[in-house]
Parts: C-alpha cells; sequence; structure tokens
C-alpha cells in the first residue's frame, strides 16, 4: 500500500526557500500569487499490516521536525 | 591527567580533521575517532565533539539522519551522564535533531550559503565551554553554512535567555537566526551547539585565535591546568 506523508512549515515559522520561489513566480511574469509555502512530500509503499500508529511514530520521530514542520499521513487506495 | 575526547565522524562529516587537530593541539592528546556505525563510545571520556559538513548529504534536513545513528544513542547517555559534547555547524544541526538542544536550524534567510569570518559576542562566560572569554567579549570566528538559521518559539527563546544558555550571538547580520543566536547550551550546561567553526581558528596560520580559548577552557576546566 503506498502511503503518503506531506511534511509542511508550521504557520509563523519563516520560510526562505518559499520566498524565493515566490520572488521568482514573479519574475517570470504571473501576478495574484499572495503566499508561497515550500514542503515536502514522502512517499512509503508499506505492508498493509503496518497501522496508523506506526506511521504516526514514523512522522514524529524522524519525517517530519516537530519543532518547525507539521505533517499529514494519507493512505493511498491501490 | 590525560584529556580523553573523541571525535566523531558520520558520512558527509568534512571537519573531522580540523575538529581533531584542534583537540590535539590544545590538550596534547589526539582524540579517538569515532565512526558512526560504532555501537559505543571509548571509556572514560572527558569530552565529545560533533564536527561540522554535511552528514548523509544533508538528506531530509540537515543532521537529521546523523541523529539518528547508532553512535547517538550513547552521546545522547553520556551527554545525559554530564560529559561535555560540543557540536559545531553540522553538529549543531545533528544536536537540535536529536533534541540535545530545543530548536532547530532552518535555511537562511538570505538563501545564500554563507562562508565567511564573522563577528560574535560572548554573551555567557560562566559556562565551561566559554569561560576563558569575557562576558560581551567580541571575537571573530569563521561561518560556513546554508542551513544555520536559528528558530525556536518565543516562549523556548525567552527560557534560553532567561536562564543563560545564549552563549554566543552575531555582532552582525549573518543568517536571520532569532535574536541572533549563534551557540545555545543544555540546561546543564554540558552540551553547546554553534553554527561557527572554533576549531578554525586555533593558530596564527588559520588567520586568527580567538577560537582557542574555548578549547582550552573545556579542557582546563575538566583536567585542570
Amino acid at each position: 500500500m503506498k502511503v503518503r506523508v506531506y511534511v509542511s512549515l508550521k504557520n509563523g515559522v519563516l520560510d526562505p526557500q518559499g520566498r524565493a520561489i515566490h520572488h521568482a513566480i514573479e519574475g517570470l511574469g504571473f501576478s495574484g500569487v499572495q503566499d508561497v509555502r515550500a514542503g515536502r512530500l514522502i512517499e512509503l509503499d508499506v505492508d498493509d499490516t503496518v497501522t496508523d500508529d506506526a506511521l504516526e511514530a514514523m512522522a514524529q520521530q524522524l519525517l517530519a521536525n516537530m519543532v518547525i514542520e507539521n505533517y499529514r499521513i494519507e493512505r493511498v487506495a491501490a | 591527567m590525560t584529556f580523553r575526547s573523541a571525535v566523531i565522524t558520520f558520512p558527509g562529516s568534512n571537519c573531522d580533521r580540523d575538529m581533531a587537530d584542534a583537540l590535539e593541539k590544545v590538550s596534547g592528546t589526539a582524540p579517538h575517532r569515532v565512526w558512526h556505525g560504532d555501537d559505543a563510545l571509548p571509556d572514560g571520556l572527558d569530552f565529545i565533539a560533533l564536527p561540522g559538513g554535511f552528514s548523509y548529504g544533508d538528506y531530509l534536513r540537515s543532521g537529521a539522519m546523523a541523529a539518528r545513528s547508532h553512535i547517538m544513542k550513547a552521546v545522547i547517555e553520556a551527554a545525559g551522564r554530564g560529559v561535555p559534547v560540543l557540536g559545531v555547524c553540522n553538529g549543531f544541526q545533528v544536536l537540535t535533531e536529536s533534541g540535545l538542544l530545543p530548536g532547530a536550524l532552518m535555511r537562511n534567510a538570505g538563501i545564500r550559503f554563507v562562508c565567511r569570518d564573522v563577528k560574535l559576542t560572548v554573551e555567557n562566560n560562566q559556562s565551561l565551554f566559554t569561560s576563558g572569554y569575557t562576558a560581551g567579549q567580541e571575537i571573530l570566528i569563521p561561518v560556513a553554512h546554508h542551513d544555520g538559521n536559528y528558530f525556536a518559539d518565543d516562549a523556548t527563546l525567552d527560557r534560553l535567555e532567561g536562564e543563560g544558555r545564549v552563549a554566543f550571538r552575531y555582532a552582525e547580520l549573518v543568517n536571520g537566526s532569532a535574536r541572533a543566536i549563534a551557540g545555545v547550551l543544555n540546561a546543564a550546561g554540558n552540551v553547546l551547539g554553534m553554527m561557527p567553526h572554533p576549531e578554525r581558528m586555533i593558530e596564527p596560520e588559520q588567520g586568527g585565535t580567538d577560537g582557542r580559548a574555548l578549547f582550552e577552557s573545556a579542557i582546563q576546566g575538566l583536567v585542570g591546568a
């Protein structure tokens, strides 16, 4: 089974990369973009026996840095 | 009394030799070189150093993989027993990722890699690592990092400042760090993480000697002058 873990910066944490991407978008001539936040998508291929609790633990212990990041876990139907 | 120290090398560490040289030149004894995959540290260590570099290619987040390596279990245990631990640059990132120090080191506010000598202010000269400086002393130490932008929530920053755990502050704009923090101590004072590289300023040939006092004060504090 495929699992997607979306890791994003918490609100209020400054995102220099997002800001640079924002500048680049404007540099290309696009307007109307108010803000850009950059995150990370991690895809896992796991056995069906892997529990939600185990996925939560993986996210909290490694995939996200809970000081600065949030995460969201999504199981993807095969 | 002999000073027993260890420098931990992760795959991608590149300041481990500089750190080992600094420790040997100041203490007179070569440190043990410990590989990340080792399960145990040498017995009776007085000092552990986590060097700079790009451990595991900075994959996931700087220091994230190294913080979960085998040897870090032993380093965390040793730190808990009060063994002094110094983390420089990537070593600082490993310390925050491992939970030995609060906060996180994010991408520099200016996006760019910053590699130059910077002025620091010694904020706390009461710690094992900083007693060789005077409070408020300005020193020149090089930085070389992409992810040195220190972040912690306001409550944590207030606590760090209130408890005298900000060891060094940048005396100029460098990377956007919260409250210009360049180095922080743990609550017990035996763990110091800092982005600037004191091991690169211990002999005149390196362009300055302002980093030497950090090693001298730690070594003298531990094994006597």
